[in-house]
């Protein structure tokens, strides 16, 4: 299933699932990494220290003063990868404020792509989202795919700070800014619900890659009352 | 627990605790962190009889100012840093790095700053008692994770310390012999074909400068512009420590141990990981080069480096 593996530096392997990003590919990737954080928990592995699965590609990281390059390759060689066809992914809906004060680029993505404000929304609110991925930041959830009437470049000139539970759209995806950031994606509305939660140690991330996210909308009210 | 702490009475610019990092958490978007310069922070915890993997204290420029209470300490500070030590009869002694020394109660540690370099690390006998966050003391001051509440040391904070006295001191010494880099070992990246003929060159050719835009995120290099001929984006996709990424305005970047999970710039090349603490302690201003090598010489490259820190340490005891 992995279409080429080389070495990213001396210690990173690079495991390219093909140039495409779709769910089906990503599945693949998530099936690597499942089965391989599985050999790691068991202790069946040694020395790999994180695996970053993405849409279309799995880096493993290793410390080198316990295994190398070879050694991985020649483990992920011998994988035998059994996808499971009833492993359920879990469903998360996420409520969203898209007021005016969170909408940060409502009205200008609504000019861009020439159609209303409400449209942009109807069409944020009417799918289901697969996460691909989460990372860049704790616990930040790479959804998609989006409808294609609402696809959009990323903002010329990048926000140096993105408010904390901020929806951002761009390309075919979304995401939810787990923490305030620098980031560049046109944002839609703003969630109060803690998306990444470090109290929780053993799982602190609410939305996983594999799982389905479903987005409504709520009042500014309802936002302003929810975590009381 | 004991009551012995640091009182902290000038913090210094960037104060943490640090240690070898945090694992297993890429997936989340959780960065390994952990000490800038590994191999030095681990002789600072040799020379205090700690596992090499125990969690020092990380500083650069200037470093804290810090008054012992209620116990008497075994530390040594490691790096090219200047330091006082203020006794209690006011009396101040020049510091020596690579050294230990027995530091009483109400006496002062003044780190004044590092000289050609960045970071530096002051380890205790026994280690601080501080909480692991996720199996690790390092504290990642961006994204907020580690103990302190993800937050450098600040003014008038105490530092824990477990041992409340030294049972029985013996004086320990490294000759610590200083590295500078000027030429960075890599080997070539995933994107290192994104890149013109003449980029490819220019990379391997001509001098970079580190600017001041570096922190424990990444360091930010200036220099001729590397021309992107693909495209000077990517599916967003995981990274490493040492991955040379370079943006669309064509200045390569180095990512150091706090930074992202995931990124969407190409990547031209990866520093060796026998070089990463060398780079790491660079200062703004530094010139410097970068030559290719091919796998297995940095794998071998990295057994020396290994070998290097078992002598120094094997030459203590």
């Amino acid at each position: 299933m992995i279409k080429n593996i080389s070495n990213l530096g001396d210690a990173a392997v690079y495991c390219d699932f093909g140039p495409e990003v779709n769910k089906e590919i990503n599945l693949k990737v998530i099936s690597y990494f499942n089965h391989l954080n599985k050999l790691i928990k068991d202790n069946k592995v040694q020395g790999i220290i994180n695996l970053t699965p993405s849409y279309n590609k799995l880096i493993i990281n290793f410390d080198l003063a316990e295994t190398n390059f070879n050694k991985i390759k020649t483990i992920l060689e011998n994988i035998n990868i059994v996808e499971s066809k009833n492993k359920i992914s879990k469903k998360v809906r996420i409520p969203v404020c898209c007021d005016i004060e969170f909408a940060l680029d409502l009205e200008e993505l609504s000019k861009r792509l020439k159609i209303s404000t409400k449209q942009i929304l109807d069409f944020v609110f009417s799918k289901s989202y697969y996460c691909y991925m989460t990372g860049f930041i704790a616990g930040m959830p790479f959804l998609g795919d989006i409808d294609e009437k609402i696809r959009a470049d990323r903002l010329s000139t990048p926000r140096v700070k993105v408010p904390k539970g901020s929806i951002g759209i761009t390309e075919q995806f979304c995401n939810i800014y787990t923490f305030e950031s620098p980031g560049g994606w046109n944002i839609v509305g703003n969630t109060p619900v803690q998306i990444f939660n470090k109290i929780n140690l053993d799982n602190p991330t609410l939305i996983n890659p594999g799982d389905e996210v479903t987005f409504y909308e709520i009042t500014k009210e309802e936002y302003m009352d929810w975590n009381d | 627990m004991t009551d012995t702490f640091f009182e902290i009475i000038r913090p210094g610019i960037n104060t943490t605790i640090q240690d070898r990092g945090r694992n297993h958490l890429y997936h989340m978007g959780i960065t390994i962190s952990g000490a800038m310069d590994q191999k030095i922070f681990k002789l600072s915890n040799a020379l205090v009889n700690n596992d090499l993997n125990q969690g020092a204290i990380e500083f650069a420029y200037q470093g804290p100012l810090l008054k012992l209470k209620n116990g008497n300490i075994n530390f040594s500070i490691t790096g090219d840093v200047h330091f006082n030590i203020i006794r209690k009869n006011s009396k101040v002694e020049e510091g020596k790095v690579f050294e230990n020394y027995l530091l009483e109660e109400n006496e002062q540690i003044d780190v004044i700053s590092t000289k050609n370099s960045v970071f530096g690390y002051l380890a205790v006998e026994g280690g601080f008692n501080i909480e692991k966050a996720w199996n690790s003391y390092s504290i990642n001051t961006k994204a907020k994770v580690g103990p302190n509440n993800g937050e450098k040391f600040s003014l008038e904070q105490k530092i824990y310390i477990r041992y409340s006295e030294v049972k029985k001191f013996s004086k320990k010494k490294i000759d610590y012999q200083k590295v500078q880099i000027k030429n960075i070992r890599v080997i070539k990246g995933t994107n290192f074909n994104y890149f013109s003929e003449e980029a490819k060159n220019k990379f391997f050719s001509e001098v970079y400068s580190v600017s001041n835009l570096s922190d424990r995120m990444g360091m930010r290099l200036e220099g001729p512009t590397l021309e992107n001929i693909v495209n000077t984006n990517i599916k967003s996709e995981g990274s490493a420590k040492g991955v040379i990424q370079v943006p669309a305005n064509g200045q390569p970047i180095i990512l150091l141990p706090d930074h992202g999970t995931i990124g969407g710039y190409p990547k031209i090349a990866v520093v060796i990981s026998a070089d990463l603490d060398s780079v790491a302690q660079l200062p703004p201003g530094s010139k410097i080069k970068f030559s290719e090598v091919e796998l297995d010489e940095a794998e071998n490259i990295f057994r020396t480096y290994e070998s290097e820190i078992k002598q120094y340490i094997n030459k203590i005891l």
